[in-house]
């Protein structure tokens, strides 16, 4: 009773702070989002003219692969569970984001090439379409988590594995692309079963609107959700199923709902990075994307970055991508030579190349706010 | 009738397939809990090994490897096998000791790229000109083309022939016989019970004065040669020889992979059901609903298996403590 007293003002002091520090995230979301966008632009218009159009689409290539390290580190490196079938996510926001654009610009326009010029009408729809392919991926995300309640580890990633296959195999018997404007005026229906986005050789002919600037624009949103949710406390309650589950449910995380979450946002940003791929010039895609072989690497990325060092799977995306095309010139050997790295990365730097730290924590003295590594 | 029966006798070879390389998949998980890749890569080789070997071998007793009607006697299949299958086990150690062993205590997801890069390092090796090359190629017949039994037996509305073929017989005959020196290797030896002790616990077995390290090389050398034989019999069956990194090879790997899950990982017995469940439900799918889906029954299954006994078949589940 006695200490009742003094409470009080210490709460209302206590709510007061949490109103100033919920201003303070929404500033400390939209500050950083506004900053990668004038980067986004700044990349878009300097970029080709510095480095040609050759490595500006490495780059590009680049802004996907970190698109879907980081938000596959979400589910691999901070909450622990083990994915590999990313890839599958992101197909199927390619594929439902390309129909969107390839469909709509048909419709509207009576041919599906490039419609618009920067910022155009074509380009907005295709950003339209890449959220709805993530929403779409989001909800094959939830369906894929569920099995997470109940099995652990491998298990869990062998499922994920078989999702990634089923959609393979399902998109590979789709049925042929309608061409012909007037006959998607007729079309019925029921010929979205099986949809028709080109079977086995992939969905050809989807507008190509993906540039520097729309890359970078989702790979900054995807980077600042995943570091905001990594430093709220959600992402504490992630990071505590990583390091114990047992011990962050006795402490009252709800790990069913954590776990799903964590597939589900994962899922969308992989759905958004496969509308982006889709309508990336050069890229024809097909069925075969949503094989584990890609899923693959992204694995490979989050693990080579660290285990949810955000930092450091962008670094490593970055690597992984440039790297065979660096290698190019030895054609036949660069695989290997991939190969030999990556064993060699495992035996010398297990923990990744940050470890848990992100880059600006790697200097002893520079706040080292991350949980204490466990052993 | 006929149809069934014409299923089932490929079911009985392919899933005798799929059980030997989940012995593989299987062996090693249940003593170093990681998910071998690099497991299907030794299958391919197995392959690739037997065809240069058989094309060096034909020509010296005097036949023509590239004329099917010819075949060689049986014991020079059975010496190609020994052959792929001591090669491969050779490998399997050696993959051991340099890439997995400095890895023991580092954590599983390492591992398990460690793997995913070995993989892709045998593909690419076994791609390069002087080694295997880049293009497709055919593997000459070591048995006689001939049909064991042949039946009549009722379909639709009419009488169908029903083959049971040599190469049929062979690749479940063999593979029976691996299987049950691999059975007793494993309940019946020293050894067989130090490698069960090592997956039961390895701290607990170094403890006890068994050399783990050495259990784990044994484990890989009888891993490795049992996919070479899979190979082996792989080729008997589809001489259409597939460049190494094909995809078909990694499909083969991923199926045998979901049938030792299925019959629960880590499980010896479990293996060999996992892999014929595995055949039954792909041969049966493929014949009666529709071939185009064939791998979406396997994955199918296993997922739904999954969910109902999370460990599998033949899995004792695992309870967890703080």
């Amino acid at each position: 009773m006695a200490h009742s007293a003094p409470e009080t003002p210490a709460k209302v002091t206590m709510q007061s702070a949490e109103t100033r520090r919920s201003h303070d995230s929404i500033w400390r979301g939209l500050l950083p989002l506004a900053l990668g966008m004038v980067l986004a632009l700044a990349l878009q218009f300097v970029l080709p003219a510095i480095v040609g159009q050759y490595n500006s689409r490495i780059v590009m290539d680049i802004g996907i692969a970190m698109i879907m390290a980081v938000s596959l580190n979400i589910v691999n490196g901070m909450t622990g569970q083990f994915s590999i079938g990313h890839a599958g996510f992101m197909t199927l926001g390619g594929y439902t984001a390309a129909m969107l654009t390839y469909y709509g610009s048909l419709y509207m326009w009576g041919a599906p090439p490039a419609h618009g010029h920067f910022l155009g009408a074509g380009e907005w729809m295709m950003a339209g379409a890449c959220i709805v392919g993530g929403l779409v991926a989001a909800g094959a995300g939830y369906v894929v988590g569920l099995p997470s309640l109940r099995l652990r580890g491998d298990y869990l990633a062998i499922v994920t594995l078989g999702f990634g296959e089923i959609l393979r195999v399902v998109l590979q018997q789709t049925s042929k692309v309608i061409e012909d404007p007037a006959a998607l005026k007729a079309a019925k229906w029921s010929q979205l079963f099986p949809p028709p986005v080109g079977g086995a050789i992939g969905f050809a002919d989807v507008p190509k609107y993906t540039n520097l600037f729309w890359v970078y624009t989702f790979v900054t949103i995807t980077v600042v959700v995943a570091y905001r949710l990594k430093n709220s406390s959600l992402g504490r309650a992630m990071i505590s199923i990583r390091e114990d589950e047992i011990a962050s449910q006795a402490m009252g995380v709800n790990i069913a709902r954590n776990k799903v979450l964590a597939f589900v946002l994962a899922a969308f940003f992989a759905g958004t990075a496969g509308g982006l791929f889709a309508h990336e010039s050069g890229v024809i895609i097909s069925p075969k994307d949503a094989g584990f072989q890609r899923s693959f690497d992204y694995v490979i990325m989050t693990v080579l970055g660290g285990r949810g060092s955000i930092t450091g799977v962008m670094l490593a995306a970055s690597i992984l991508t440039a790297l065979p095309e660096m290698l190019r010139d030895f054609e036949q050997y660069r695989l290997i030579m991939y190969a030999l790295l990556l064993i060699i990365m495992m035996l010398v730097r297990p923990q990744g190349l940050f470890g848990i730290h992100e880059i600006w924590q790697l200097w002893p003295g520079k706040g080292t706010r991350t949980v204490q590594k466990k052993a | 009738m006929a149809d069934f029966a014409q299923t089932l006798m490929t079911a009985l070879a392919i899933g005798s397939l799929y059980a030997l390389i989940a012995l593989g998949y299987t062996m090693v998980y249940g003593i170093l809990k990681f998910i071998n890749f690099a497991h299907s890569d030794i299958v391919v080789l197995g392959a690739w090994v037997s065809y240069t070997l058989a094309n060096k071998i034909l020509p010296m007793l005097g036949l023509n490897p590239h004329n099917p009607e010819t075949a060689p006697p049986l014991w020079v299949g059975a010496l190609i096998l020994l052959s792929a299958m001591v090669a491969c086990g050779l490998l399997g150690f050696a993959i051991e000791r340099l890439a997995y062993k400095p890895l023991r205590r580092a954590p599983r997801l390492n591992v398990l790229i460690t793997a995913i890069g070995v993989s892709l390092l045998l593909q690419n090796i076994g791609q390069l000109n002087y080694v295997f090359g880049a293009s497709p190629q055919k593997m000459p017949a070591l048995m006689p083309n001939i049909d064991l039994l042949r039946l009549s037996l009722p379909s639709g509305d009419g009488y169908r022939d029903v083959v049971i073929g040599l190469v049929d017989v062979m690749i479940f005959a063999t593979s029976a016989v691996l299987m049950l020196v691999l059975e007793y290797l494993v309940f019946r030896t020293k050894l067989g019970t130090a490698m069960r002790a090592v997956s039961f616990s390895t701290d607990n077995a170094s403890l006890m004065g068994i050399p783990v390290d050495r259990v784990v090389s044994f484990t890989f050398v009888l891993g490795s040669s049992l996919a070479a034989a899979a190979g082996f019999l792989y080729v008997m069956k589809y001489p259409g020889l597939n460049q190494p990194a094909h995809s078909i090879w990694v499909l083969l790997g991923l199926k045998a992979f979901v049938a030792a899950v299925i019959g629960g990982i880590g499980n010896v017995r479990g293996a060999v059901l996992g892999g014929f469940v595995i055949a039954f439900v792909e041969q049966f799918g493929a014949f009666y609903i529709s071939s185009n889906y064939r791998d979406v029954y396997v994955f199918a299954l296993l997922i739904i298996i999954l969910l109902v006994r999370p460990t599998g078949l033949l899995g004792s589940p695992v309870r967890e403590k703080v």
